[in-house]
């Protein structure tokens, strides 16, 4: 039993259907299939966002322009699609991608060429693409009317009972866990985040993956932007204002530790899941939507206590040396 | 990769003559900058030199710098409060609902402070007492210290302050002097002494550059960070008392952002973000540098957002621009 409630995927998803169950008896048809495949289509830009975060968590970096880097990305590919209708879409996701690669390359080169610690980076870069982005569209709007209509449609076209949105989430997640868990990368960003000397020791370039790290973040990101943009059929500067924080969050609930090296696709995307599912039970049982805010507060709080516990080992803390403390797991 | 390194910073043999190390000192550096960009403005705008203006131009960073003065003590010692803006939403909310129940100027101001007083033990709680990372429970209370100032204020906003409250952000102490400036400086001044001429400030910075060592010397290393953490949130407390008075009104999204400028100005004065090195003096002279870029700028009617571009961009040069010189340095020896 104490195992069980040490694994963190096991817990969060008792907890999830426990909510779930709670929801549905104050609000029928909550728990309806229907529902569900909703609120996870709801969820899935922030699954997308934080796996990418997971990904820089993971080699002890944090990215907190992820949203910043959305927004920018979402305008410009928008403002191409209202100025030029006839470019296939295929041509535009590649571009969103390219660009939120792109952006992502700026923060991983910084940390990784300068060693400008990754907070004050992405701080920077958090302003300055959101900055971007007003520069780009003047502070205009691109409106539904003004989109071609295979770039509002297309994330929504219904495909085997979800939409397309899902299955890219879906598949994202599946990639994520295959990188992370299958390829040199992924032993390469657990190694630099768990423990960075060791890492160094065998032969793992820590600024090389924390770069990559960056890129791979950047890109999600980027995917999102028109994902969003597609998704709400509106684009302005100040779309996910904010959002990265909620990335971060996800990661924080799904048990990755902000220290680095330790965590879980898993565990982030139930981490993301917990924060879709409350957001959307709030207004079915009557809460008011503003109390959203105060509620992921406290869930951060008490995640971050409930991680740190998980994460302490037995002993004298003072007497280990930092990098030893991970390895007696 | 040289990541190995046993201390984050070199200690030379022999150090510099006196004068050589202030001269390539930060803070130096940065004076030189602000000197700069006050001769570009003044030829950029007419309206640029005239002493209303200049007083006008304070109020664009006095309350970010009194909480960047609690800010520095705390990156100092290696920690971050990213919920200083969301304290500053809170007891402005505070104060609003206290002010509709009609409680006059030294109750609001005392609800205002008694407001970060208690969001600062709570985070300090948080981090000293349970040990957890200042960065992720910041996060957190943010959202949750704004959060209740959504769930109060809806979006609703609180208007009718007692009419003498307005003296904090828009009263004038002498002259062009406004009440905001003088307390300013006189933050400035406590603050200094606080860091570099008590046994608090030193402990601060050994916390900063050795956790271990200070533990081992003796230091209550929970304490001062618990003392810290309640100091920066006293301050966010200060800085919406000036803030509201200076609106007049408050609203759940007051303030919004202001954690990123605040963390910008501290490091922009030389504050390591590692913690352990940093002084007032380099923090005092960030705020007139980032007070003389935005109103600079808003002379030249660039807007708001257009600024931030700016803000951020220094931010990462002023951090590189050293790392880059020391590169160069390492190269050619």
């Amino acid at each position: 039993m104490n195992r069980l409630l040490k694994n963190r995927e096991i817990l969060l998803t008792v907890i999830i259907a426990a909510m779930i169950a709670g929801f549905s008896s104050r609000a029928q048809g909550f728990a309806s299939p229907g529902n569900l495949a909703n609120i996870f289509n709801d969820t899935s830009i922030l699954i997308i966002l934080a796996l990418g975060q997971m990904t820089v968590i993971l080699t002890k970096s944090i990215d907190l322009s992820v949203a910043a880097n959305l927004a920018f990305t979402g305008m410009a590919v928008a403002m191409t699609n209202a100025a030029y209708p006839d470019l296939p879409l295929a041509l535009l996701i590649v571009t969103a991608v390219g660009i939120g690669a792109f952006l992502g390359a700026i923060n991983g080169y910084l940390v990784w060429a300068l060693r400008i610690p990754p907070i004050v980076v992405t701080l920077g870069t958090l302003t300055i693409y959101r900055g971007m982005a007003f520069v780009l569209s003047g502070g205009g709007w691109v409106n539904a009317h003004q989109m071609a209509p295979s770039f509002l449609n297309v994330p929504r076209m219904p495909v085997l009972g979800l939409p397309i949105l899902s299955w890219i989430a879906i598949l994202i997640v599946l990639g994520a866990w295959f990188v992370l868990t299958r390829l040199p990368f992924g032993r390469a960003a657990y190694a630099s985040g768990g423990n960075p000397t060791a890492a160094i020791y065998a032969g793992i370039d820590i600024g090389w993956t924390k770069f990559i790290a960056f890129v791979v973040s950047g890109a999600l990101a980027g995917l999102s932007g028109y994902l969003w943009v597609s998704r709400y059929a509106v684009a302005y500067v100040d779309i996910a204002a904010g959002f990265e924080l909620d990335t971060v969050a996800a990661c924080v609930i799904g048990g990755i530790s902000i220290a680095g090296g330790i965590g879980s696709v898993g565990g982030a995307v139930l981490g993301a899941l917990f924060l879709g599912v409350i957001k959307n039970a709030l207004p079915v049982i009557g809460i008011s939507p503003f109390a959203q805010m105060a509620i992921s507060g406290i869930v951060i709080v008490l995640a971050v206590a409930f991680n740190a516990r998980a994460e302490r080992k037995a002993g004298r803390i003072i007497l280990r040396d930092r990098g030893a403390k991970e390895v007696s797991a | 990769m040289t990541d190995i390194v046993s201390s984050k910073r070199v200690i030379p043999d022999r150090l510099g003559s006196k004068t050589s190390r202030l001269l390539a000192s930060w803070e130096v550096l940065l004076f030189g900058v602000a000197v700069l960009i006050f001769v570009f403005n003044s030829f950029a705008s007419p309206y640029f030199l005239n002493a209303w203006n200049l007083s006008d131009a304070t109020f664009n960073f006095t309350e970010k710098a009194m909480i960047a003065f609690a800010m520095a003590l705390l990156v100092i010692a290696g920690e971050i409060d990213l919920s200083v803006a969301a304290i500053i939403a809170l007891a402005s909310t505070a104060m609003g609902a206290a002010a509709q129940a009609g409680i006059g100027t030294p109750g609001l101001v005392a609800i205002g402070i008694g407001t970060g007083l208690v969001c600062g033990a709570f985070n300090g709680l948080l981090v000293a007492g349970l040990r957890l990372p200042s960065i992720v429970v910041t996060i957190g209370t943010m959202s949750l210290f704004r959060g209740i100032s959504y769930i109060v204020l809806g979006d609703q906003a609180y208007g009718k302050y007692p009419e003498s409250f307005a003296f904090f952000g828009q009263g004038y102490v002498a002259w062009v002097f406004s009440f905001e400036f003088v307390l300013f400086i006189i933050l400035a001044a406590a603050f200094g002494v606080l860091l570099h001429a008590t046994n608090f400030g030193r402990q601060v910075y050994v916390i900063g550059n050795n956790e271990f060592a200070a533990r081992f010397s003796g230091i209550p290393v929970e304490r001062v960070k618990f003392i810290l953490f309640l100091l920066t949130g006293v301050m966010a407390g200060v800085a919406s008392v000036c803030l509201t008075s200076r609106l007049g009104s408050t609203r759940p999204s007051i303030a919004q952002g202001w954690e990123l400028e605040v963390v910008t100005m501290v490091v922009l004065g030389g504050v390591s973000i590692l913690g352990g090195a940093g002084t007032i003096a380099g923090v005092v002279i960030a705020a007139f540098v980032m007070g003389l870029v935005t109103f600079g700028l808003g002379l030249l009617n660039v807007p708001g957002i257009v600024m931030s571009i700016f803000v951020g961009l220094l931010l990462i040069i002023t951090i590189a621009i050293p790392i880059i010189a020391r590169r160069i340095k390492e190269m050619s020896r």
